[in-house]
């Protein structure tokens, strides 16, 4: 049964040098172990969302509770540990000289015993598979490496909930790859609940469900198939349609007809195989 | 572009010294610092000479890098040899020429300051040489922590040496950036008069701030995020371990203060 | 304006044990008015090819020839100032070089710095800002209290106004969301097309390089692996995987379609109102074709 992990009630933040409220009035439910993906544009609100959901920033209005905690000011510390959270600018967030000093940081935060933080440094180096890279430093690794490398330093901390804050916006298609392919394959072996605040549509198609941010409020929550069968409505968002969805669309109007609005490359050329081509 | 190992001036080698522990190297340095204004007469000198040299060659380090520590500080040293030379108006008069007196004891003083100043040098720079930043800022976070108990904020200079240090070729790799674009809307950064040359400068540092204190901000996030706040709690991965060898050296100098002592006029 | 290089090679920190090919026998003819996408690996070559184009960078061996400059290897090439006004270069994250106090003043540097008078410049930075669609009271506040979007296109506007013949693109749709991507293309496509400006393209994306370029170089380890047009360059879409590259979307679809069905169509289409109606005339036609 879906259990809530993550709960926002009635949440409204402003931040204090704009005057519009960056989120109005949110309320949604994460549950244990999916694949989330907040997406939206520039302004939507994600990014707020982010802060939030790490406690670093406090709502004006509402309450947003963490695996039965509500977080506040005194819950924060808590609560970091079992959210672990690999922002955008892969530089800006590599604290060690080496990779293997960056994945300790925080462990030694957490004054996580010696012997501890050894093996938990390479074992989560090996689950992202940078093993190789213990005494790389960072100038010398790439974006999506980089990345690679905190989301292993988020693992060492065993958390439940991992927020990914448009981590792979300044990646290069390669880079993008590395990464989401990594949280597929680290979620498939721990029930880990991901939260993936992207405008990448890729990035949103590996997801269980989408949550649809437009000016501060949550314009539609649906799976995938639903929300990409938005169409229009998401270029006008300020989204894009996943291609087989633009694919599907230019056959429809060629005068084809399909059994479904959403469908991935693969299934599409199936489809066209199955019901149109082998007659 | 920037992945000279020019930053401290490291040459990573295998040699004991290299793997000597950083707070032996550093106290040894600091040491020999202390006891190099004991050595007063040719035979403490030469004494000096032979663990410096001892010391340089068990590092392994090729002669070219010791070179480059050398050369900065050349005129300084011939300017104090010259002031030696002529200044000092003592013992037997060896040359004369006009005004100009050199006297057995200026001959004396010039050459031991000077030996002075090469010994100094050369043996900072073993420091510099053997051992990598980090290693010297763990070292010397190990060696004052004892000042935690006076307030001093021990681990968050640790910390800043640290970041500072891991974001130096960060940063060298966007001056380059920032360079190139601000060349391509044609400032020039090498040629034209004086005064142009420095107002070319303002393009390259205003976005290097501007983005340095962005990297700050949104690096203090992701600290917060990961747990930290300050040092209270906090457990060590990188360990320092102090050999037989690092008590060993530490005896050596020992020895060579107790020598000098005695072999000193 | 022309640009061509022929048989460069570049050697990063020559002559020092740290020394690096970075690329070689590298030779390519950009015609006036061309759009050229310049595609590859992260450490292909491609942004050394880059800086060669404004003489950033001067060649170790080979000729490069921009516009009536000639740089050659070898040579102490001096004056290298008015190249840099011809050929505009709009690098990475360009937000990162505004530093002016104002917006009109960070867009007027580049042109004052060429020698164009205050005046003129002024007009120009008002043009380049309608260019870039953004409203002309963002000219009197200060770059930095702009959102990351509109400082990118003050710095684009910064470099248009230079008003060069030639502008360079080094992925200029990175970190941008999908709307902002298409926004900055679109709008390169159309300076493009309105002013004949050469137009030369970085980019990891071949959805790009298929809708805008009308030609395409790719390079590979330093040296160029194939040159051609969008429909030569992705007719031979194995090579390209072979090379770890990607093809366009649409190519990826039609051979995944063309594997699965084993009809092969008559030619590898780029966009999808194209493949489409292939696809539908080819069904309508019957299964044969």
């Amino acid at each position: 049964m879906k259990k809530s992990i993550v709960s926002l009630k009635g949440v409204s933040f402003q931040y204090d040098t704009q005057e519009r409220y960056a989120l109005k009035n949110v309320s949604f439910d994460i549950y244990e172990g999916e694949w989330l993906a907040i997406v939206g544009h520039n302004g939507s609100g994600k990014s707020t969302m982010a802060k939030l959901l790490n406690g670093l920033q406090f709502p004006q209005e509402g309450d947003i509770t963490i695996d039965h905690v509500v977080l506040t000011e005194e819950t924060i510390w808590d609560v970091r540990r079992k959210v672990g959270m690999v922002f955008q600018n892969p530089d800006n967030q590599f604290v060690g000289t080496t990779v293997q000093d960056d994945v300790a940081f925080g462990l030694e935060n957490n004054g996580v015993p010696r012997e501890e933080m050894v093996h938990r440094v390479e074992d989560s180096l090996k689950r992202v598979k940078m093993d190789q890279f213990l005494y790389q430093e960072p100038h010398h690794l790439s974006g999506g490496q980089k990345q690679r490398v905190a989301i292993a330093g988020v693992l060492a901390l065993r958390p439940s909930i991992i927020i990914l804050d448009e981590a792979t916006s300044m990646l290069d298609p390669r880079g993008r790859e590395e990464v989401l392919e990594t949280v597929r394959l680290l979620k498939q072996e721990k029930s880990l609940t991901v939260i993936s605040i992207t405008h990448d549509l890729d990035e949103a198609a590996k997801a269980d469900r989408i949550i649809v941010m437009n000016q501060g409020e949550v314009f539609r929550e649906g799976s995938p198939e639903e929300i990409f069968a938005m169409d229009e409505q998401l270029i006008q968002l300020g989204l894009d349609i996943p291609f087989s969805v633009k694919m599907s669309k230019a056959f429809r109007q060629n005068g084809m007809t399909l059994s479904k609005h959403y469908l991935t490359e693969e299934e599409l050329v199936t489809e066209l195989w199955t019901s149109h081509f082998s007659k | 572009m920037m992945e000279k190992m020019i930053f401290g001036r490291y040459v990573p080698a295998d040699s004991t010294i290299h793997k000597m522990d950083p707070r032996s190297k550093l106290l040894i340095i600091f040491l020999f610092v202390c006891i190099i204004f004991f050595a007063n007469n040719w035979i403490t000198y030469v004494l000096i000479g032979f663990y410096t040299f001892y010391m340089l060659g068990m590092s392994k380090i090729p002669v070219r890098f010791l070179y480059g520590g050398l050369k900065p500080v050349i005129w300084l040293v011939l300017f104090t040899l010259v002031l030696q030379l002529f200044f000092t108006k003592q013992g037997d008069l060896l040359f004369k020429w006009g005004p100009l007196e050199i006297y057995e004891e200026g001959v004396r003083q010039g050459i031991f300051i000077s030996l002075r100043f090469f010994f100094l040098i050369l043996m900072t720079s073993l420091l510099t040489l053997t051992t990598s930043p980090i290693e010297i800022t763990d070292g010397m976070e190990t060696l004052l922590n004892p000042l935690k108990k006076v307030r001093f904020p021990v681990h968050e200079m640790a910390l800043m040496m640290s970041i500072s240090l891991r974001f130096i070729p960060t940063l060298m790799q966007e001056t380059d950036k920032i360079m190139k674009a601000q060349i391509a809307r044609g400032v020039e950064f090498d040629s034209g008069p004086i005064k142009e040359r420095v107002k070319a400068v303002i393009p390259l540092l205003i976005p290097l701030f501007v983005s340095a204190f962005k990297r700050a901000e949104e690096l203090a996030i992701a600290m917060e995020a990961r747990g930290y706040r300050g040092g209270e709690g906090r457990t060590k991965y990188r360990q320092l371990s102090w050999r037989p060898v690092d008590t060993l050296q530490i005896l050596l100098l020992v020895v060579l203060t107790v020598l000098l002592i005695i072999l000193r006029s | 304006m022309d640009i061509s290089l022929q048989q460069v090679e570049y050697r990063y920190q020559a002559n020092t044990p740290f020394e690096r090919l970075a690329i070689e026998d590298v030779s390519m003819d950009i015609p006036a008015g061309t759009y050229m996408a310049l595609i590859g690996h992260t450490g292909s070559g491609k942004s050394t090819v880059l800086q060669h184009l404004n003489a950033l960078l001067q060649p170790s061996k080979g000729t490069v020839k921009i516009g009536s400059h000639e740089i050659k290897s070898g040579q102490k090439n001096k004056h290298l100032k008015p190249v840099r006004q011809k050929v505009g270069i709009v690098f990475q994250f360009p937000e990162h070089q505004l530093f002016e106090e104002t917006v009109e003043k960070d867009i007027i540097f580049g042109p004052m710095n060429f020698g164009v008078p205050e005046t003129e410049a002024k007009k120009r930075a008002r043009l380049a800002l309608q260019q870039v669609g953004l409203a002309e009271e963002i000219l009197a506040k200060s770059p930095f209290d702009l959102s990351g979007g509109q400082m990118r296109r003050v710095a684009i506007a910064g470099v248009l106004a230079m008003e060069p013949d030639v502008i360079v693109l080094d992925e200029p749709t990175a970190g941008l969301d999908p709307r902002g991507r298409k926004e900055i293309m679109d709008m390169f496509y159309e300076l493009h097309k309105e002013r004949k400006l050469s137009t030369i393209l970085v980019t990891h994306s071949m959805e790009d390089a298929a809708r805008y370029a009308d030609q395409i170089v790719i390079m590979q380890q330093g040296r160029v692996a194939k040159k051609g047009t969008p429909e030569e360059i992705f007719s031979s879409p194995d090579e390209l995987v072979q090379m770890g590259l990607d093809v366009p979307e649409v190519v990826r679809f039609q051979l995944k379609l063309e594997k699965q069905t084993g009809i092969k169509l008559d030619k590898i289409y780029l966009t999808i109102e194209e493949l489409s109606s292939k696809v539908a005339e080819v069904l309508s036609r019957g299964v044969r074709s």
